[in-house]
C-alpha cells in the first residue's frame, strides 16, 4: 500500500527524522491560508499523488509571495499530472502540500529496501540525490553505498557512520545527525512493516540541518492487519475501484489494457494464462486469481467484476482444481451468467478435483460455453472467438 | 529415493485442528504419508481425527519422533511456529501459509542460518514424492512416480506441469513448491543441488516468475554445476511493471527481473526454455528423447 508524501513525513517525524513544516490544502484558499500560517518568505507548493516524477511534470513549484502560492495552487490543483509512474492516463491532483522553504547545501539519496538475495533489509545511500536512483545504479553504481542489517542485531551506530562517510558527509555534527536519521528510518521500516522507504532527496542545509525533503513509503500489504493506523492512511481515490472491490472478496485482480477477461485459480497460472493468450495473438484484459478457498459467491463476484469491464470482448475461465473444486467453479460461472447475462464468447477449461461433475454442471446449464481440453486449446479458442473466427 | 520426503518421513502438522489443517493432513495421510500427529496450543492431550494433539512442537517431536512439520498456522502467527520448529531442530519444515509479513520472514531467514532446519515455502503448495509421500495441498492423483524433478514458485502452474507430464506417462521423482513470497526458506539452487545429486532424477522442470533474481542466479549455477537437463518457463511475460501479480514476490521492480530478462539469461546458460506454459510436458519429452 502506498501513502502520500505528507502522510509519510508525519510518520518520519514520529520516528525522530527532521522534516520541513508543512500543511495540506484541498482548495486554493486553504493553500494561501496554509502559507500564511507557516510564515516565512518562501514556500513550496507540492502536488500529492501516489507517483514519483512530480517535479518534472509541473507538480512541484516554488513561491516567493503569497500571490505566487495562489497562482501555483490554481495551476496544480485538479490538474492531471502525467509522470513516468502514473501511466499515460495520469493522475488528478486533489490535495496540495504547502511547505516552508529551505536553503539546500547538498542533496543525497537514502533508502531502505528488502534484499531478496540475502533476505535482509538493506540500506542504500548515495551522494547523488534528487535524481532517479535507478539511473545512478545503471550509470555510476560505485556511487551507491549498501549496508544490510542483521535482524538479530538490529541497527547499530557504525551502520550510520559507514553510510554517512560513504556518501561524503564529513562534518562531525552532520554525521551524528545522519546516523540518527538512518536509525529512525530503520525503526520506522521494521516497526511499521514497510516494503520500501525512500528519501530522495535527503538534504543538508546551509544552516547545518539534515532533513527529508521528499518521502516515499510503501507498506507490506500482508502486515496491514497489525497496523490499523497505517490502513487509515489509505486514499481510495488513488486506487482502482474494481481492484478494491475485488480485494474485499479475497480476489486478486489487476486491470490491464486488453479485451480477453481471465478467471483463473492461482497467481502463477493466472499469469501463465495471460502469457499464453498473448502468445496466441490476443491481449488479456486482466489478471484475476480467485484463490484456493473461493466459494460459489466469490466466483460469481469475480465474474461480475470481469463483466463490468467494458473492454472485455471474451472470457477465458481456466481452473486447475487443487483445493478449488471444479463443480464450485461451474456453479459460480452459471450463477453469474444467469444473473448478469453473458453476451461475449466464454471459453471454459476445467481440470483437477471434481472435474467430471464440473463439466456436467456446465453442459446441463444450457449456457453457450466453448469447452476446451487443455490450456493451449483454451487460449487458441478464446483468441479465435474474440477475433470472430469461431 | 527422490529428494526431501519419502517413506521415512514422519509428519506432524502445526495448526492441525483448524479446518484447512485437518483437511490437508487427512488428505496427506490418505495418500500414504506417514502422518503421526499435530500441534495446536491449548488442545494438547486430546485426540483429533484419531491422531494425538500436542501443545508444543517439542512435545510432539519427543512423543512421535516426527522429522517433518507442515505449517497451517494463520499468517499472523506462522513465523512464530516456524521459529518453534527451528528451535527443535526439525529437519524439514513446509510452510503452506500465505500472507506472512516480510519483516517476520526476515527474522525467520536469520534464524535458519546455521540451524538444522530446511524450510520450504512459505506461500507454497508443499512437496510430493509421488507414490510415497505428500505434504501439502496439491491434488495427489495427478502425479505419477518417475524420474523428473519439478521446482516452482507457483502452485497451480506446478499442477499444470505435472499434469502434462503424467498425460505423457512421464513420472516425477519429487515436486517442490518453493513459494511465491520474496523471502523464502529454500531457493531454486538449494533444490537443484538435491536433484543433481539424486540418482532417481534424470531431468528437471523449473518454473519461475517475474520479480527478484532467483531464476537468473539458478541459471548461472546450472551452467556451472548441473549435468542433468533443465526445462524452464517464467510466468509474467504479459505483466505490467510495478504491479504485484497475486504473489507477494511477483512484481517487476526494474532491471532484469522481467520474464524476458530471465528467459534471456536462462537461454544464455544453455537451459531449454518454453514461452508457453502449455508446452512444458512436450518440451521436456523432447529433451529426454534427444538425450537417449
Amino acid at each position: 500500500m502506498n501513502v502520500h508524501e505528507y502522510q509519510a513525513k508525519s510518520l518520519l517525524k514520529d520516528f525522530g527524522i527532521t522534516v520541513l513544516k508543512g500543511k495540506t490544502a484541498k482548495t486554493v484558499n486553504e493553500a494561501v491560508e496554509a502559507a500564511k500560517s507557516l510564515g516565512g518568505k518562501i514556500w513550496v507548493v507540492k502536488a500529492q499523488i501516489h507517483a514519483g516524477g512530480r517535479g518534472k511534470a509541473g507538480g512541484v513549484k516554488l513561491a516567493k509571495t503569497l500571490d505566487e502560492v495562489k497562482a501555483h495552487a490554481e495551476s496544480i490543483l485538479h490538474k492531471t499530472l502525467v509522470t513516468h509512474q502514473t501511466g499515460p492516463e495520469g493522475k488528478e491532483v486533489l490535495t496540495l502540500l504547502i511547505e516552508e522553504g529551505c536553503d539546500i547545501d547538498h542533496e543525497y539519496y537514502a533508502g531502505l529496501v528488502l534484499d531478496r538475495g540475502t533476505g535482509r533489509i538493506t540500506f542504500m545511500a548515495s551522494s547523488e540525490g534528487g535524481v532517479e536512483i535507478e539511473k545512478v545504479a545503471a550509470e555510476t553504481p560505485e556511487k551507491i553505498i549498501k549496508v544490510s542489517v542483521d535482524p538479530a542485531v538490529g541497527y547499530t551506530a557504525y551502520i550510520g557512520r559507514k553510510l554517512a562517510y560513504g556518501i561524503g558527509i564529513k562534518d562531525k555534527e552532520l554525521v551524528k545527525k545522519a546516523s540518527k536519521f538512518f536509525e529512525g528510518l530503520y525503526n520506522l521500516y521494521v516497526e511499521k512493516d514497510c516494503s520500501i522507504a525512500e528519501i530522495n532527496p535527503m538534504v543538508t542545509t546551509k544552516g547545518g540541518d539534515l532533513l527529508a525533503l521528499d518521502a516515499k513509503l510503501n507498506f507490506d500489504d500482508n502486515a496491514l492487519f497489525r497496523h490499523p493506523d497505517v490502513e487509515e492512511l489509505r486514499d481510495p481515490t488513488e486506487e482502482s475501484a474494481l481492484e478494491l472491490e475485488a480485494h474485499e472478496y479475497g480476489l486478486s485482480y489487476i486491470s490491464l489494457d486488453g479485451n480477453i477477461g481471465c478467471l483463473v485459480n492461482g497467481a502463477g497460472l493466472a499469469m501463465g494464462t495471460m502469457d499464453i493468450i498473448k502468445l496466441n495473438g490476443g491481449e488479456p484484459a486482466n489478471f484475476l486469481d480467485v484463490g484456493g478457498g473461493a466459494t460459489k459467491e466469490t466466483v460469481q463476484k469475480a465474474f461480475g467484476i470481469i463483466l463490468s469491464d467494458k473492454k472485455v470482448k471474451g472470457i477465458l475461465v481456466n481452473i486447475f482444481g487443487g483445493i478449488m473444486k471444479c463443480d464450485i467453479i461451474a456453479e459460480g460461472v452459471i450463477g453469474a451468467a444467469k444473473e448478469l447475462g453473458v453476451k461475449v464468447p466464454l471459453v471454459v477449461r476445467l481440470e483437477g478435483t471434481n472435474v467430471a461433475l464440473g463439466k456436467k454442471i456446465l453442459n446441463e446449464s444450457g449456457l453457450k460455453i466453448i469447452a476446451a481440453d487443455d490450456l493451449g486449446d483454451a487460449a487458441k479458442k478464446i483468441v479465435a472467438a474474440v477475433k470472430g473466427e469461431a | 529415493m527422490a529428494i526431501l520426503v519419502g517413506r521415512d518421513t514422519r509428519l506432524i502438522t502445526v495448526g492441525f485442528t483448524g479446518k484447512q489443517g485437518t483437511f490437508h493432513s487427512l488428505q496427506s495421510r490418505d495418500y500414504g504419508t506417514n502422518f503421526v500427529g499435530g500441534v495446536t496450543p491449548g488442545k494438547g492431550g486430546t485426540i483429533h481425527e484419531g491422531f494425538p494433539v500436542f501443545n508444543t512442537v517439542q512435545e510432539a517431536v519427543v512423543k512421535t519422533e516426527a522429522n517433518a512439520a507442515m505449517i497451517f498456522v494463520p499468517p499472523a502467527f506462522a513465523a512464530d511456529s516456524i521459529l518453534e520448529c527451528i528451535d527443535m531442530g526439525m529437519p524439514l519444515v513446509i510452510a503452506i501459509t500465505e500472507g506472512i509479513p516480510i519483516v517476520d520472514m526476515v527474522r525467520v531467514k536469520a534464524a535458519l542460518r546455521g540451524s538444522k532446519t530446511r524450510l520450504i515455502g512459505p506461500n507454497c503448495p508443499g512437496i510430493i514424492t509421488p507414490g510415497e509421500c505428500k505434504i501439502g495441498i496439491m491434488p495427489g492423483h495427478i502425479h505419477m512416480p518417475g524420474k523428473v524433478g519439478v521446482i516452482s514458485r507457483s502452485g497451480t502452474l506446478t499442477y499444470e506441469a505435472v499434469y502434462q507430464l503424467t498425460q505423457r506417462e512421464i513420472g516425477q521423482s519429487t515436486c517442490v513448491g518453493i513459494g511465491g513470497d520474496p523471502v523464502n526458506g529454500s531457493n531454486f539452487i538449494d533444490i537443484l543441488e538435491l536433484f543433481e545429486r539424486d540418482p532417481d532424477t534424470e531431468a528437471v522442470i523449473m518454473i519461475g516468475e517475474i520479480g527478484g533474481s532467483a531464476e537468473t542466479d539458478a541459471a548461472r549455477w546450472i551452467q556451472k554445476n548441473m549435468t542433468k537437463p533443465v526445462v524452464s518457463f517464467i510466468a509474467g511475460a504479459s505483466a505490467p511493471k510495478g504491479k504485484r501479480m497475486g504473489h507477494a514476490g511477483a512484481i517487476i521492480s526494474g532491471g532484469d527481473d522481467t520474464a524476458e530478462g530471465k528467459f534471456k539469461v536462462l537461454e544464455e546458460c544453455g537451459i531449454t526454455i518454453t514461452r508457453s506454459p502449455a508446452e512444458l510436458g512436450q518440451t521436456l519429452e523432447k529433451v529426454l528423447k534427444q538425450r537417449s
